[in-house]
């Protein structure tokens, strides 16, 4: 019957990381100690229910066949038996000891990865989750962005653990980046915390793991591991308040006095301008972000100028109204914000 | 093919069997309809208890709510009443039953009348509604549903009352009779837990 | 002579006659039958089924391939909201009533339920519910013209239903349906309480009920403890809705958390109220194919019970990911690992009867031993979600969808599958074909597995659900398509039983009074039975009255 159904699992976890390399979000890659920690737990869990289920089902197998109704047998019923008093216990006592001893495995991983006391030599973020977008606000560094998280390597000889103060500003969401740890939810009444350290520089894959509205499926969110030195020029590039000028580019600047003079500052931030909103994504460096809505649209300038003309057509449901603005003025501001590096 | 006589005759019972007797339909019916609403009644209760000391802005419990003393001994008085009314009744004593129903309603009347004026003085003098703040929403929804309650206890056995008065109550209606003082037994007893929720815990 | 006296019963519910058409219809209208409101729960939720089934293909349909556009993300989000509530509320608990109404007068030898009227109003309040939610679609625009249908999903997660981010009324329709369920649910487990309390026959001890009625017995008593609580969580809201009352609104100091709580104080003890009745049947119709007593009767009822009482201390294992802390998230840890015991009991209980009997593989069985397969993959995969560290990865992931699929799909609707081949011929005289059956379980098998076996690698793979799209790179192509494709021969082995339903209507072999050589009481009455049940009142001495009557020589009374 669904006997094969466990080479699956079992066989992601034999390959982990190298035949699903090409899966980016597969739990069974950890990059990080938390999911790591989760991953050595997940193996043995998936030990003992196998060992279970080819017990119970072996068992089950034999019943069937061994005990069928045969052409040709007589017509007497079978004996009767109505229970066994040694017997039951023993299927009774075996399974609490599995549970003792899962539990117990399960309590140390709980307690090492939930009720440690925060690394002195962490990196804080504050993320705040909104519909349909991430807002990621690193307090060490005085920086704002949206989305795409950028985060230092922590090795063994330089760890630099990066730890996130979570809260919502509407709905509930859910932070999730399998590779690097489990999900934390993202609550408007409460503050959340979590930790990573990811191993190796690259590009970690996730999304909004808890139902918040018409554009939960693209709520993605992508963390980016950089070496410290990478991590230290991001941060640096992101301090700088944001382009004022645009010598080469009269489009640009055009587009700078319609994004000053629209809605667009109510709600968006871009540092050093009159832009100080705080609804929607900081835009300050908009430009070195590589995609735009959380993630799910590349940030090319035609899908700037798309977004600025009606966001709601290339994401049903997103927050931002469309602004009616002009073909000329869509041109301009979407000129200007490509410019904010 | 047996049939039904056949199982009948087939299972008659032996002589070590005890005569068989099963509860009464109502009184079943009733704890399980208390059991559930029971579960309902904890639920806004842990709600209220979650939500003291939360509220965002005043008024406070402290700062309005009074002790509902003379309306509770009101409440708690019907019990009494009631239950004479059903021993009344499984004596054959019509006219003790109809009294003591009469009481009961009448207590009950002046409980929900001290719980109108209390929500009158709340609303009216000091301005707490159930939009004010979370005290104003789990007061008003907590003590709101008890009163619902009283109101459906009151109805039920007001009819009773019209019954007793034209006289189509008799001595064998004693089982049904106490399977409504069961709820009102309830009622009452939600109240108590009320009370000390929210007039002695919550302040 | 009395096969006859079972058909003329039949005719008698055909009556095509023109005549009597109008009182047919006034008769299920105003029937107060315990049967009769048996069946008008059965029928009524496998209309829903079908609805919901459909609205599952649809999403199937969409999360086929990568980056498709088939539904708008709104519709898409309205049909998991939809498929979810109305399999949950609309068909597994109102088949389990009809099936529980229908069976357990007729197990304990009496004539009707405790209270007939409360019965009828009941069911009547449950399908009215239903049709409250569907009205939704056209109702539920509201002033907002805000979608149509409720999108917040089958917990409906606060703050995302309050007014400011559901504006409109659907999330309205929503609630309301929920809390008049719920009223119809406790209206009719008030009933089957009273009933098994107070109604059963001469010498029907507890201790001699059939094990089905021990589990209707304890999913009624969970029925007062959690959907209660449902009820209450729902007035709540609606107070918030109309009323501007602040439970779960966060920005008036409400906790979006407290209805977390509220609502899985309800929803996990809800899965075992669906489960429990299925557990139910698979305990009469395992040991009649297998031709041998139940193993371990007593070890069955203490388990039943001891699961009821676990169920209601294990809910915050929905709420891993919430952040409770880590000594809250050990205890719940424990909590619903312990619920493996008693329900291996079960499992082992079940395999030790079938354990030297003599297996008859007719469908109802065959639907019974897959039963017992998915129920232990479904129960295993519980377990590693019970890990809370391993549900952090997992929890809100496919593989969630894919364990309790496998449970309400693999386990319990194949056991309602199995219960209507097994007590069809008892409603309606006539049997279900034997052939359709075999194509209607293969069918099934194969679908289910492709369904819900390959479900839970996206998972595995960071597939969250409640995505209406997902993106090409992430690898989940190939097997969601394999999973669509499954959903589809699933859809076309439950047309292939709708098809058998009707036809064996009409076509079927009689059935007569026993067909299976059962041992329960309801196989002394005639198919269908009378009205009144039972000529006479039946009085029993073991838990097996008809296996008595069978083997004189051998009685059950003399063992237990
Ligand atoms: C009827 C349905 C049903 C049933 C019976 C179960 C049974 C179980 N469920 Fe499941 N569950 C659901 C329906 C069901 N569930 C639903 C609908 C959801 C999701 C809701 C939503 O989010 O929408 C869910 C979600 C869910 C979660 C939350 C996941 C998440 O969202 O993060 C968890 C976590 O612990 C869980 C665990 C379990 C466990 C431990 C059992 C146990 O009862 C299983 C026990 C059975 C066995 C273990 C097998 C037999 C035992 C043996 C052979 C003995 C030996 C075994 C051992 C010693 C281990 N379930
Ligand atoms: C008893 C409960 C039950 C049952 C039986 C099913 C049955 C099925 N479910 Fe469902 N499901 C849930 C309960 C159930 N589900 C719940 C509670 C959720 C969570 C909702 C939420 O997240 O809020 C869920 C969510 C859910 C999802 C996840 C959605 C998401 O998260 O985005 C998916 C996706 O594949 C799915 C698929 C299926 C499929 C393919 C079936 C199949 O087994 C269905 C088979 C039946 C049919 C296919 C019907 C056949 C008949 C026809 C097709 C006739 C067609 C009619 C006409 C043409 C007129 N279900
Ligand atoms: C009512 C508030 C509001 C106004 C006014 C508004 N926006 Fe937005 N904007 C948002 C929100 C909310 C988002 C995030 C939407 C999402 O991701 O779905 C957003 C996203 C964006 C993005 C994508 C940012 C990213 O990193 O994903 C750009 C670019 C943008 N807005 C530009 C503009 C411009 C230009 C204007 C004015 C013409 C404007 N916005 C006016 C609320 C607003
Ligand atoms: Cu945010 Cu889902
Ligand atoms: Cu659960």
């Amino acid at each position: 019957m669904a006997r094969h159904w466990w080479v699956a699992p079992c066989a992601a976890s034999f390959f982990a990381g190298e035949a699903f390399a090409e899966y980016p979000a597969n739990i069974f890659a950890p990059a990080a100690t938390p999911a790591h920690s989760i991953f050595d737990l997940s193996m043995l869990v998936l030990s003992v229910t196998l060992g279970i289920f080819l017990t119970v089902a072996g068992l089950l197998t034999y019943a069937l066949i061994r005990f069928r109704q045969r052409p040709g047998d007589s017509n007497e019923e079978p004996p009767q038996i109505y229970g066994s008093d040694q017997i039951e216990l023993s299927w009774t006592v075996i399974p609490i000891l599995i549970v003792v001893m899962l539990f117990l495995t399960t309590a140390r991983v709980i307690l090492g990865t939930q009720a440690i006391p925060k690394p002195k030599n962490a990196m804080n973020v504050t993320v705040v989750g909104h519909q349909f977008w991430w807002e990621f606000r690193y307090p060490q560094y005085g920086i704002v962005t949206a989305n795409e998280l950028h985060v230092p390597v922590s090795t063994a000889a330089h760890p630099e653990p990066t730890y996130l103060t979570m809260t919502s500003a509407d709905v509930v969401h859910s932070f999730w980046v399998p590779r690097l740890a489990g999900k934390t939810d993202v609550i408007p009444d409460r503050v959340n915390t979590m930790w990573f350290n990811p191993h190796k520089p690259g590009l970690y894959l996730g999304q909004c793991a808890q139902y918040c509205g018409a554009q939960h499926a693209t709520m993605l969110i992508r963390v980016y591991a950089q070496t410290p030195a990478q991590f230290m020029a991001w941060v640096r590039q992101q301090q700088q308040p944001a382009q004022q000028s645009f010598p080469g580019d009269p489009l640009a600047a055009e587009g700078e006095q319609v994004f000053m003079h629209n809605a667009c500052i109510n709600c968006h931030t871009i540092a050093g301008t009159a832009a100080t909103g705080r609804d929607g994504p900081d835009l300050t460096h908009l430009a070195s972000r590589q995609t735009i809505a959380s993630g799910s649209i590349p940030n090319t300038p035609a899908n700037l100028r798309k977004w600025i003309e009606d966001p709601s057509a290339m994401r049903p449901g997103t927050l931002m109204p469309a602004m009616h603005l002009s073909q000329h003025d869509v041109d301009a501001v979407a000129a200007y914000l490509t410019e904010l590096r | 093919m047996m049939s039904a006589a056949a199982i009948h005759t087939a299972g008659a019972p032996g002589g070590r069997e005890t005569p068989w007797r099963q509860p009464y339909r109502g009184t079943v019916g009733m704890a399980c309809l208390i059991a559930a609403e029971a579960s309902i009644f904890i639920i806004f209760v842990v709600a209220y208890i979650f939500y003291i000391g939360k509220s965002l802005s005043g008024p406070t419990p402290a700062e309005v709510l009074e002790l509902p003393i003379f309306g509770t001994i009101c409440l708690l008085s019907s019990s009494i009443t009631v239950h004479f009314a059903v021993s009344a009744l499984r004596k054959g004593n019509l006219r003790g039953c109809t009294l003591n129903l009469a009481g009961t309603v009448l207590l009950g009347l002046i409980f929900l009348g001290s719980t109108a004026q209390e929500w009158y003085h709340l609303i009216h003098d000091d301005g707490l509604t159930i939009q004010t703040n979370l005290f104003g929403t789990t007061y008003y929804s907590l003590v709101g549903l008890h009163a619902s309650h009283v109101v459906v206890g009151l109805i039920l056995l007001s009819l009773t009352l019209a019954f007793c008065l034209m006289g189509r109550v008799k001595q064998e209606h004693a089982e049904k009779l106490e399977t409504l003082s069961l709820y009102w037994h309830f009622v009452d007893g939600v109240w108590v837990v009320v009370f000390l929720v929210v007039y002695v815990l919550g302040r | 002579m009395s096969t006859t006296r079972a058909l003329d019963g039949i005719d008698e519910t055909l009556a095509p006659q023109g005549r009597r058409e109008r009182n047919l219809i006034y008769e299920w209208l105003s029937t107060v039958d315990h049967k009769k409101i048996g069946i008008l729960y059965i029928v009524y939720s496998l209309i829903f089924l079908l609805i919901a089934g459909f609205e599952a293909m649809l999403m199937r349909i969409q999360l086929a391939v990568p980056d498709n556009h088939f539904v708008s993300p709104q519709t898409f989000n309205e049909l998991f909201t939809m498929h979810g509530t109305t399999m949950v509320f609309f068909v597994g608990m109102p088949i389990l009533f009809g099936f529980g109404n229908y069976l357990v007068p007729l197990m304990i030898g009496a004539r009707d339920m405790a209270f007939p009227r409360l019965n009828a109003f009941s069911f009547w309040i449950s399908a009215f519910a239903g049709l409250l939610l569907y009205f939704s679609y056209f109702g539920g625009s509201g002033l907002y013209a805000a979608g149509s249908a409720p999108s917040v999903g089958w917990f409906a997660y606060a703050p995302l239903t309050a007014k400011v981010f559901s504006p409109g009324h659907s999330t309205d329709y929503w609630t309301l349906a929920i809390f008049l369920s719920g009223i119809g649910s406790i209206g009719a487990a008030v009933n089957f309480v009273t009933t098994i309390v107070c109604m059963r026959c001469k010498g029907m001890r507890f201790g001699r009920m059939p094990l089905l009625v021990w589990l209707y017995l304890v999913t009624a008593c969970l029925v007062f403890v959690a959907v209660s609580p449902l009820t209450a969580a729902q007035i709540m809201l609606t107070l918030d809705r109309y009323l501007g009352a602040h439970f779960f609104d966060t920005q008036a100091g409400g906790s979006a958390v407290l209805w977390m709580h509220f609502f899985w104080i309800f929803g996990h003890p809800e899965v075992y109220i669906l489960v429990l009745p299925a557990f139910g049947f698979a305990s009469e119709i395992i040991p009649v194919f297998s031709r041998k007593a139940i193993f371990g009767y007593p070890a069955m009822v203490g388990a039943t019970v001891a699961i009821g009482f676990i169920s209601l201390g294990v809910w915050a294992h929905h709420m891993f990911t919430v952040g409770l802390g880590p000594s809250a998230n050990t205890f719940f840890v424990f909590a619903t690992m312990v619920i493996s015991v008693p329900t291996g009991i079960k499992i082992f209980n079940w395999l030790a009867t079938i354990w030297g009997g003599k297996l008859i593989f007719k469908t109802p069985m065959l639907f019974s031993i897959a039963f017992l397969f998915q129920f232990l993959i479904g129960g295993l995969t519980g377990i590693m979600l019970s890990v809370a560290p391993f549900d952090w990865q997992l929890g809100n992931s496919y593989f969630v969808v894919a364990h309790f699929h496998y449970i309400l799909v693999g386990a319990i609707l194949s056991m309602i599958f199995a219960a209507f081949y097994y007590w069809y011929p008892k409603m309606t005289g006539r049997m279900l074909s034997e052939t359709i059956g075999k194509w209607h379980f293969w069918l099934f098998i194969i679908g289910f597995h492709l369904t819900f076996d390959f479900m839970h690698i996206p998972g595995l793979l960071g597939m969250p659900r409640r995505i209406y799209t997902y993106e090409a790179n992430r690898g989940w192509g190939t097997l969601n398509m394999i999973v669509s494709i499954g959903a589809a021969i699933q859809a076309i082995s439950i047309l292939i039983f709708a098809y058998n339903l009707v036809h064996s209507y009409f076509k079927g072999k009689a059935a007569g009074h026993d067909p299976w050589d059962a041992w329960t009481l309801e196989w002394s009455t005639p198919s269908p039975p009378p009205d009144y049940n039972f000529a006479v009142e039946p009085a029993v001495n073991s838990r097996r009255p008809l296996w008595d009557l069978k083997h004189p020589d051998d009685p059950d009374s003399d063992y237990e």
